[in-house]
């Protein structure tokens, strides 16, 4: 008798045991995770305080503000390029969503003939790179006037959005009921009436996540900017560029922080919404 | 209206875009690669341009250099991603926050992820500052050359850091769907955790994670702007090779440019028939 309960208790003891090893085991695991996903993220910030700031020193030597300074002064250039990437983003924000709600709605609500064809059209520019597409385009958009324009770029943008919004709104309504329209329209709504009454604000959240999801794709575009825009267009993204080569780790560290503003911002949103079950999550992920 | 008018109506917009813009580009990309071009007096197509490709051993080691970088970061990001969604999915306190964090680098435009790794990586950057402070090297020359190298790594350190959180999110999503029976019936049955892991947890994800690696790899085999910051100018990867020939000063280049777009355009399209028959051959886990 003395003895089983001798036995229970050591029994009992090394479960505790080996699951505080798994504990530590895990945690030390985490541990490297996140330091390895975290830590090249730190020197930006830093840089962006930092005036001297030279090997060995793991901390700069004298801060300062200079590279912030700098980057909000209206005579420089970097205020200009956040004012026309927010434009540029914001443009393939509404166009997007206005192309991608109606053909979210024709793919989410529908089985029809040619539908595999048309999702497969849907998808391929999230394949092909952009690069592969915006040399031809470029072409045209020279003759058209469209190249070195902000309207261009918005026109090129959307090749990498489009794909996700209409992913996104595709899903969206796949989970929507249009049985409110129709009583909606047997009580004597109009379309128009219906579309602003009853379809927007039950999908409005859907519509948000689609109209960040395209804030973002358009935010972070390089190449296309950079072909048709033709340095006429600055982007933040391109001075970004500009101004790591030009070794100037402070701005470029400044830059930085606030071109990834917009992002962080939005997770803090939608982190619920970006999981592996969204198939858009490679417009932003990948 | 009959219903079938009304869903090729709504999806009209969305699919001009994609006409006009991402195939439109492609085929006037195409139409260039021959040197054919009515609107700029070229109506005489020929195939010097592929010939110039196909001889040139400059794109034969682009061509290398991309897939070799994509298969090596798709690759290690897919054993991270693994090894990342088998420890988020446990429960564990703080498991909001560190999943947040997981995702942050989602948001993180590649660019800044290539600055990121400029600050780290060099010899005389952040991460050895750090090795000397814990005295393992003297001067900046004791750290490994890991930015411009010979190799790519800081390039496919910047993928694996930006693509793991990517695939594991998806990972994670099939784990969840998958839940533990699988697995506990294993247990019950004797298998211990490797055995658990290897013949069941693995042979069950592998469908998924094969998507995930395919949309992974198509973009790194065609991103741009890492190996344009943090990369060799010679030899560099295939996007940055046509970059670089399409704004040569020397006009006579851009069919060339064209040509190898289309090679990487055609590269890529394969990965994407891959990538259906993927999906279509096994059950869909999402």
């Amino acid at each position: 008798m003395a003895k089983d309960t001798m036995t229970m208790t050591s029994q009992a003891e090394k479960s505790i045991v080996i699951r505080r090893k798994k504990h530590v085991r895990r945690w030390i695991a985490i541990s490297f995770l996140m330091t390895f996903l975290i830590l090249p993220l730190i020197p930006l910030f830093i840089w962006s305080f930092g005036f001297n700031w030279f090997f060995p020193n793991v901390l700069p030597t004298r801060w300062g503000i200079r590279a912030w300074a700098y980057v909000f002064d209206p005579t420089a250039q970097i205020l200009p390029a956040l004012w026309d990437s927010l434009v540029i983003a914001i443009g393939t924000v509404l166009i997007s969503l206005v192309i991608g709600i109606p053909a979210g709605r024709a793919l989410g609500l529908n089985v029809f003939r040619g539908k595999r064809l048309v999702e497969f059209l849907v998808l391929a520019p999230t394949i092909v790179p952009p690069l592969a597409v915006v040399l031809g385009i470029h072409v045209v958009f020279l003759k058209l006037g469209l190249a070195d324009t902000l309207i261009g770029v918005i026109l090129v943008h959307l090749i990498p959005v489009l794909p996700y919004v209409t992913l996104v709104l595709t899903g969206v309504f796949a989970n929507y009921d249009p049985e409110f329209e129709d009583q909606a329209r047997s009580l004597g709504a109009g379309t128009i009436t219906i579309i602003w009454r009853i379809m927007i604000p039950s999908i409005f959240p859907g519509i948000i996540v689609a109209a960040l999801f395209s804030f973002i794709i358009s935010w972070a575009q390089y190449v296309t900017t950079l072909l048709i825009g033709g340095g006429r267009v600055q982007t933040l993204p391109l001075l970004l560029y500009a101004f790591a080569r030009s070794g100037d780790y402070a701005v470029t560290g400044a830059i930085s922080v606030i071109f990834i503003t917009p992002g962080i911002l939005m997770l803090l949103f939608t982190s619920r919404y970006l999981t592996g079950k969204n198939q858009a999550l490679g417009g932003i992920g990948r | 209206m009959s219903p079938k008018l009304k869903i090729w109506l709504m999806l009209m917009p969305a699919l001009t875009v994609i006409t006009l813009l991402f195939l439109g580009g492609l085929l006037l990309g195409l139409a260039r690669s021959f040197n054919y071009m009515p609107v700029i007096g070229l109506t005489d197509p020929n195939v010097d341009a592929y010939i110039k490709v196909f001889t040139n051993p400059e794109f034969y080691q682009a061509l290398g250099l991309s897939l070799y970088i994509a298969v090596t970061a798709t690759a290690l990001a897919t054993i991270l991603a693994v090894a990342s969604a088998l420890l988020l999915r446990e429960t564990f306190p703080g498991k909001r926050i560190i999943t947040f964090l997981f995702q942050l680098n989602l948001t993180i435009p590649h660019i800044v992820g290539a600055v990121a790794m400029l600050f780290l990586l060099t010899q005389s950057g952040f991460l050895a500052r750090i090795v000397h402070f814990f005295g393992f090297i003297e001067r900046p020359a004791g750290f490994p050359i890991l930015i411009y190298d010979d190799f790519s790594l800081g390039i496919i350190i910047q993928y694996v850091w930006k693509e793991a959180p990517f695939m594991g999110l998806i990972t994670l999503a099939i784990l969840q769907s998958m839940g533990d029976d699988y697995e506990a019936v294993a247990q019950s049955l004797g298998a211990n955790r490797w055995q658990r892991l290897f013949h069941v947890i693995i042979p069950l994800i592998t469908p998924g994670v094969m998507r995930a690696y395919v949309v992974a790899f198509a973009f790194t085999f065609g991103a741009f702007e890492v190996p344009y910051l943090i990369g060799k100018t010679y030899p560099t990867v295939l996007p940055v090779l046509i970059y670089y020939r399409y704004t040569d000063v020397d006009l006579a280049m851009r069919p060339e440019a064209m040509a190898m777009a289309l090679v990487l355009a055609v590269i890529s399209t394969i990965l994407i028939f891959t990538y259906m028959a993927i999906s279509r051959r096994f059950t869909r886990v999402d």
